[in-house]
């Protein structure tokens, strides 16, 4: 058997902590390996050590055969190893054959050879099927053209050996799919792929072995087709998890939120939401449906107060919330999950305690006076901490250190401990492994058991499925219809969220025969 | 817990590996330009600490640098570039001056009234930037720096008009003056007065201000994160105003220092103090922390006036002092550089264990 690279018994500490234990992984020349593991479980440490930005203290690597001392990038692009980077190291505002040569440009008589390397990124970009136009600006390309931008950066450079660090990430499902072609095709060619996800169905989909690592220790290697999400998910986590969001009936009561006739405007004038009614009660789980872009952020910001509404009305316990200022809403009642955690969520050089405080700082016992306790908060930062599973050094370590999947947390148990009647819950899991998906629902659904009202907003069909009580469909600005989860399909509810009516989409189902398998997961 | 003893360490050691590289080169510039560096670092060392007398003048020296530094700082840390500290320090120096001159009441009342007149007037001159930068998005730099112009040239005008065509104002009325014998005998006759405690006390109040304070706790969190503080129901614009006020009158007060201490009065300026840009970098060298601004303060004060000295015994031409100065400070101030450098040891040593 032909290994391009070994990693045997490679390990990593910093400090006291071994972010990797004595792990090994062993790529096959021509197959896509995936690379498993919750959040912080060492994954991206050993690809870092693979890549030569962190010497192992422990362990050796052998690239084809031989051992070698990987001790800075150069080395392993030298190699013939490529990392497609999750963040994109890209300059937006030069073209993509730019991008590609950026940093060893070839020139003739002084001048950069544009031409002939277009032209070489261009073959390379039909040899392997990904379609990338060489003058395009980088600010014009969509993020999955961007990526594909990355791909043939490193391919362009030699490499035959992929790293992909969570690729997947912020890609649409289509986008997605021809990514999976485009690695099918790599390995086609000769290219060995080593994949980083904590995604399973991804691996299932595309991978022929997976390397599984916990809390920094290697648990085995398995076969792809020899295994099940199932197995996969209990091996990652050390533990079963449910899939299948365990709840019992709703059992709603009177109304929390009540939006009716509302209408926002972008600063551009064009309307974002148009006439969008909807409500939501105690003791349910109402998900809010649809393609990104199709009012989702507008309707959030309006019922935080984060946005202008131009007409139509806002309750929240019947108190009339319309263009009320932030605080004012969420003394009202409301708790929030913002979508997007950094931007909205924490202040990521704030320490974990005074993130806890965020929305209460203002009031006893927090405050008094004038004067912070700082006592108090970072007492009850503790409790947090304790009761939702905030893994972190302590109450006096930024947010910044924290992994998304904690720092989700913090957010979720700020809010929950607040005790508010109508919790928005925006995009909850993105980006989380199954672990916490899996605790966040549980809270979710804890809240609506209590008797709140619970708002959640999500891409993922699987989440708004499993979680909800009721769905709205959102499209171009609006409700275009409420469907209970038991009774549609994936199918139906896509019709909707692309414009349909539901009996219009109830109708094509029926035309096409398609009787919508009943929804299953992963 | 090795790693944050030895970021610790490193902490500490980058200014003093800094101070020692700057006058490194700088005895390399005394060689060169044919002067003694040895002799010249004597004279340096005598004119810091030499006798009580250049103490006493030392520690008066760096308390406005104090001042201008806790401005600076305390607008970093909630996310603004102050740099018109110059300006505030100004008009804080012209209005402490004024009403230390104008009018005649008991020590009690007259000094912190001077005192307060000077923070006013230089949170005024913040409050300008503060708004315009709330409410139209004006960036605080550019405002801040004209600002400085303004403060300048008005203030010399004032001094003008109110002397009658003078060049400078009345002494200040001893009621209102920070001039202390005590003081003063105790350092051989220097000129030291009361502000040090001032400015010490200004630490206190900037360190109580960010880490005990409700509006602390919001102006850092608006510095940080101007989006999620938003969300959390904080104004963001009234926090920008409040850091500009807040930071202007600690300028404000540094004007104070030579109103009422160093000079006892205002005379026309012919350019700027330099102390409010000074300010920036010993904010810098102090990490923008309060305890770290005494330290950035105490380097500037020292330097600044310990090489007076080097002219008169040492024979060396003000011009390289200044150049020796600005070397010191410029490796100060490039610390990043000797931080990747240590950090970058601390890996091959770990390494080569």
């Amino acid at each position: 058997m032909e290994y391009v690279i070994e990693m045997l018994d490679v390990s990593k500490k910093f400090g006291t902590f071994y972010a990797n234990d004595r792990i090994t992984l062993q790529l096959e020349k021509g197959e896509i390996h995936a690379l498993l593991g919750e959040n912080g479980a060492g994954k991206s440490t050993l690809m870092n050590v693979l890549f030569g930005l962190y010497q192992p203290d422990g362990g050796e690597i052998r690239v084809r055969g031989e051992n070698v001392a990987i001790t800075d990038p150069n080395i392993a692009n030298d190699l013939g190893i490529g990392m497609v980077h999750q963040h994109f190291m890209l300059v937006e505002n030069l073209t993509v054959t730019e991008n590609i040569i950026l940093g060893s440009e070839p020139t003739k008589l002084g001048m950069i050879n544009i031409k002939d390397s277009a032209k070489k990124v261009a073959e390379i970009s039909k040899m392997y099927g990904l379609d990338v136009d060489p003058y395009a600006k980088v600010e014009d390309i969509s993020v999955g053209m961007q990526q594909r931008v990355e791909i043939l950066k490193t391919l362009y450079r030699g490499a035959d050996i992929l790293i992909f660090d969570e690729p997947t990430a912020s890609l649409t499902p289509q986008e997605i799919e021809e990514l999976m072609n485009i690695m099918r095709k790599l390995v086609a060619e000769g290219k060995s792929i080593i994949l980083i996800t904590h995604k399973l169905q991804e691996i299932m989909n595309v991978s022929d072995k997976v390397t599984v690592i916990r809390k920094g220790k290697g648990i085995g290697t398995v076969i792809t087709k020899e295994t099940n999400p199932e197995e996969l998910a209990t091996l990652m986590v050390g533990r079963q998890v449910t899939f299948k969001t365990e709840k019992g009936p709703s059992q709603p009561t009177e109304e929390v939120l009540k939006i009716e006739n509302l209408v926002v405007n972008d600063y551009r004038g064009v309307a974002k939401l148009k006439e969008l009614n909807l409500s939501v009660r105690r003791g349910e789980i109402v998900g809010i449906a649809g393609i990104d872009g199709n009012g989702q952020s507008e309707l959030i910001e309006a019922i935080t107060g984060l946005t202008k509404v131009k007409s139509g009305k806002i309750y929240i316990n019947s108190i009339d919330v319309t263009n009320k200022k932030p605080r004012k809403i969420t003394e009202t009642g409301l708790g929030h999950i913002p979508q997007d955690r950094h931007k909205h969520g924490v202040v990521l050089d704030f320490t974990v305690g005074y993130n806890a405080a965020l929305q209460s700082y203002y009031h006893e016992p927090y405050s008094k006076g004038g004067i912070m306790n700082y006592k108090v908060v970072n007492k009850e930062a503790t409790e947090l901490i304790k009761e939702f599973d905030v893994r972190t050094q302590g109450v006096h370590e930024l947010a910044r250190a924290l992994s998304g999947g904690n720092q989700q947390k913090l957010i979720i148990g700020r809010e929950i401990l607040r005790n508010p009647d109508l919790l928005i819950a925006a995009l909850p899991t993105r980006g989380l492994d199954v672990g916490a998906i899996e605790f966040i629902h549980k809270r979710l659904i804890e809240q609506r058991d209590s008797g709140k009202a619970v708002l959640l907003i999500t891409f993922e069909l699987d989440e708004v499925m499993n979680v909800s009580d009721r769905i709205a469909v959102i499209h171009d600005g609006a409700i275009v219809g409420t469907v209970i989860p038991q009774e549609t399909t994936e199918q139906a509810l896509g019709l909707m969220m692309a414009g349909h009516s539901k009996r219009a989409a109830d109708k094509k189902m029926v035309d096409t025969g398609k009787d919508g398998d009943k929804h299953h997961v992963e | 817990m090795i790693n944050i003893m030895s970021n610790k360490m490193i902490n500490i050691l980058v200014p003093v590996i800094s101070i020692i590289l700057g006058l490194l080169v700088g005895a390399v510039v005394m060689l060169i330009s044919g002067y003694d560096p040895v002799a010249g670092y004597t004279a340096l060392w005598d004119g810091i600490f030499g006798d009580s007398y250049v103490i006493g003048e030392t520690i008066r020296q760096i308390s406005p640098y104090i001042l201008a530094g806790l401005a600076v700082a305390f607008a970093f840390r909630t996310g603004l570039f102050n740099i018109g500290v110059e300006g505030q320090l100004i008009v804080g120096w012209f209005a402490a001056a004024y009403v230390g001159m104008a009018f005649e009441l008991p020590k009690i009342i007259h000094l912190p009234l001077a005192l307060i007149a000077a923070a006013v007037a230089g949170a005024l001159w913040g409050l300008i930037p503060g708004i315009l930068k709330a409410k139209l998005h004006v960036h605080e730099v550019i405002v801040t720096i004209m600002m400085n112009y303004i403060a300048l040239h008005v203030v010399n005008a004032l001094i003008k008009t109110i002397s009658g065509g003078g060049f400078k104002l009345d002494r200040v009325q001893p009621t209102a003056s920070l001039r202390s014998d005590f003081l003063s005998n105790l350092t051989d006759f220097s000129t030291l007065h009361y502000g040090i405690f001032v400015a010490l006390a200004m630490v206190v109040v900037m360190w109580f201000i960010l880490e005990k304070t409700k509006s602390g706790f919001e102006l850092k969190s608006v510095g940080f994160n101007e989006n999620a503080s938003q969300y959390a129901g904080m104004s963001v614009n009234k926090n920008i105003v409040m850091a500009m006020v807040i930071s202007g009158a600690f300028a404000g007060l540094g004007g104070a220092m030579e109103a009422l201490g160093t000079f006892g009065t205002i005379s026309s300026m012919g350019g700027f103090t330099g102390i409010g840009f000074d300010g920036i970098a010993v904010a810098l060298l102090g990490a923008n922390t309060p305890l770290g601004v005494i330290f950035g303060a105490t380097l500037f004060g020292s330097l600044k006036y310990g090489a007076n000295n080097m002219p008169n015994a040492a024979g060396i031409p003000i011009e390289i002092v200044s150049i020796i100065i600005a070397l010191v400070i410029f490796f100060v101030a490039s610390g990043y550089i000797i931080r990747i450098g240590l950090v970058r040891l601390r890996k091959n040593k770990k390494e080569a264990k």
